[in-house]
């Protein structure tokens, strides 16, 4: 950035927007606790929904690429997303795409195990306590006497932000740990050399085993799968080995080991390691070389122990995975 | 426009290409349908080449290795069919029909099976009719 030896050198232009989202990525910033005050001293929030009031017209009057780093959280759902992600793409010098959601699809995205119209017809017409005769759905414009009113159409698929502008970096996590977004912080505002566009930043390149202090053997068998609930965790041993389902062979290690410290099997949702592209199909290679049986019908039995597959092994990242929603 | 499904075949080294090849040399009549892919070992076909063929396009997907026992490499074809069983159930879960999968085993012998297995794999699919998948996958894009 210019500046001169006159002035000071000038603050960066922070945003930070929401998409599909839960809150919790703008909470995650705010879990900085005294730390952001050295945020706000380096950097001037101009854009800031959770936190602020300013209109999406002023985001629009602003000159493009004025905002030195967005922070972009939440999948792309509707409408509204996708305009606001290309504004803020067109508005900024660097885009990234802040947590699970804007990252890879993150739990809204397990909407693409359905459709907009299985969606509606269930919430419209289905729910035990809706009552809708006349089957109203909602509109994109509304006649009043005042005008037109209108709300954002609503996609049938989930986006990933990268799907529908182009993202500079990605910061993994639901959400992303503050320790992890300070750090990004700190190397954008002392210029630190940034890693190549399109780098995942604020995680590690291996996975979450590679760090987890779980007792861990090389030889793991599994004879029948459990959920959390049914088994009492030993506190100590793999978890995989204890027969549940842990994502941590195919997530990429950078949170710290969190749920598995709290005795909480790995989720996923930091994603796939650097080496991997899916972590689904991942997953799906890992246990099955852990799986103790090598009759046809013995096999069935252990993998019938593993409910809904999919859903499982794709929390996090069904619209970036290889096949990205359910055909239709 | 006549349907003509195109397969994808991940065949192991060692039998299954072998068995493949035993067709060819015995200029055996089969349906030219068939793309093989040849690894060298059936333990080493990862799930995500499975579904980047689909992606891209495969109206099927067959996997061949050595019959249980008989693997090269030992124990290779038994982790196929524990991550073949997981993946049936995942394609399933995806609105995937089940005729796009098929694992068989084939010995360096057995050409004339695998010839039978490929006609038997693409008259199924000429039944099921053209993949959906790539099509749904294009209407996803967004970016402009």
């Amino acid at each position: 950035m210019p500046s001169d030896s006159t002035n000071p050198k000038p603050k960066l232009k922070l945003a930070i927007y929401w998409g599909a989202a839960c809150g919790g990525c703008c909470v995650s910033v705010l879990d900085t606790h005294e730390k952001l005050l050295d945020i706000v001293a380096a950097a001037d929030l101009v854009f800031w929904p959770i936190a602020m009031d300013i209109k999406y017209k002023d985001v629009e009057a602003m000159p493009d690429k004025s905002i030195d780093v967005t922070l972009f959280n939440g999948a792309v759902r509707n409408s509204e997303n996708k305009h606001m992600a290309q504004v803020l793409r067109n508005k900024s010098k660097i885009l990234v795409a802040y947590g699970a959601c804007a990252y890879m699809g993150g739990i809204p995205g397990l909407a693409n195990f359905t459709t907009k119209n299985e969606i509606f017809k269930r919430v419209y017409d289905e729910t035990e306590s809706t009552f809708n005769p006349e089957k109203i759905r909602p509109q994109t414009e509304t006649a009043v006497k005042e005008g037109t009113l209108d709300i954002p159409e609503m996609f049938n698929d989930v986006y990933t932000l990268n799907q529908v502008v182009e993202v500079d970096y990605f910061i993994p996590g639901c959400p992303p740990q503050s320790e992890r977004l300070l750090e990004v912080f700190t190397a954008i505002a002392t210029g630190a050399q940034l890693p190549p566009k399109g780098s995942v930043v604020g995680a590690n390149e291996k996975t979450n085993c590679d760090e987890c202090k779980r007792k861990k053997s090389d030889n793991k068998v599994i004879k029948k799968f459990y959920r959390p609930w049914e088994i009492q965790d030993d506190k100590e041993t793999c978890f995989l080995e204890q027969g549940v389902i842990c994502m941590g062979p195919a997530t990429r290690g950078g949170c710290g080991v969190r749920c598995v410290t709290g005795n909480s099997p790995c989720r996923g949702c930091y994603g796939p390691p650097a080496a991997a592209s899916d972590p689904g199909a991942k997953m799906m290679s890992a246990i099955g070389t852990m799986i103790d049986a090598d009759s046809s019908e013995e096999i069935d039995k252990i993998i019938d122990t593993i409910v809904d597959p999919a859903g499982l092994f794709y929390r996090f990242s069904l619209p970036s995975s290889i096949l990205g929603r359910k055909i239709i | 426009m006549n349907f003509s499904p195109t397969i994808v075949a991940f065949l192991c080294n060692w039998c299954a290409y072998t068995g493949a090849d035993l067709a060819g040399t015995s200029r055996m009549r089969y349906a030219p349908n068939i793309r093989i892919i040849r690894v060298m070992c059936s333990g080493r076909i990862d799930p995500t080449f499975i579904l980047t063929a689909f992606q891209q396009g495969a109206d099927g997907v067959l996997v061949c290795g050595c019959h249980p026992g008989d693997c090269h490499y030992q124990t290779g074809n038994y982790k196929c069919l524990r991550r073949f069983k997981l993946m049936e159930k995942y394609i399933a879960q995806m609105g995937i029909e089940p005729e796009r999968l098929k694992l068989e085993w084939i010995s360096a012998s057995e050409g004339k099976q695998f010839a039978e297995l490929v006609n038997e794999m693409t008259k199924a699919l000429l039944n099921v009719g053209p993949s959906k998948i790539k099509s749904t996958l294009e209407v996803k894009h967004l970016k402009s």
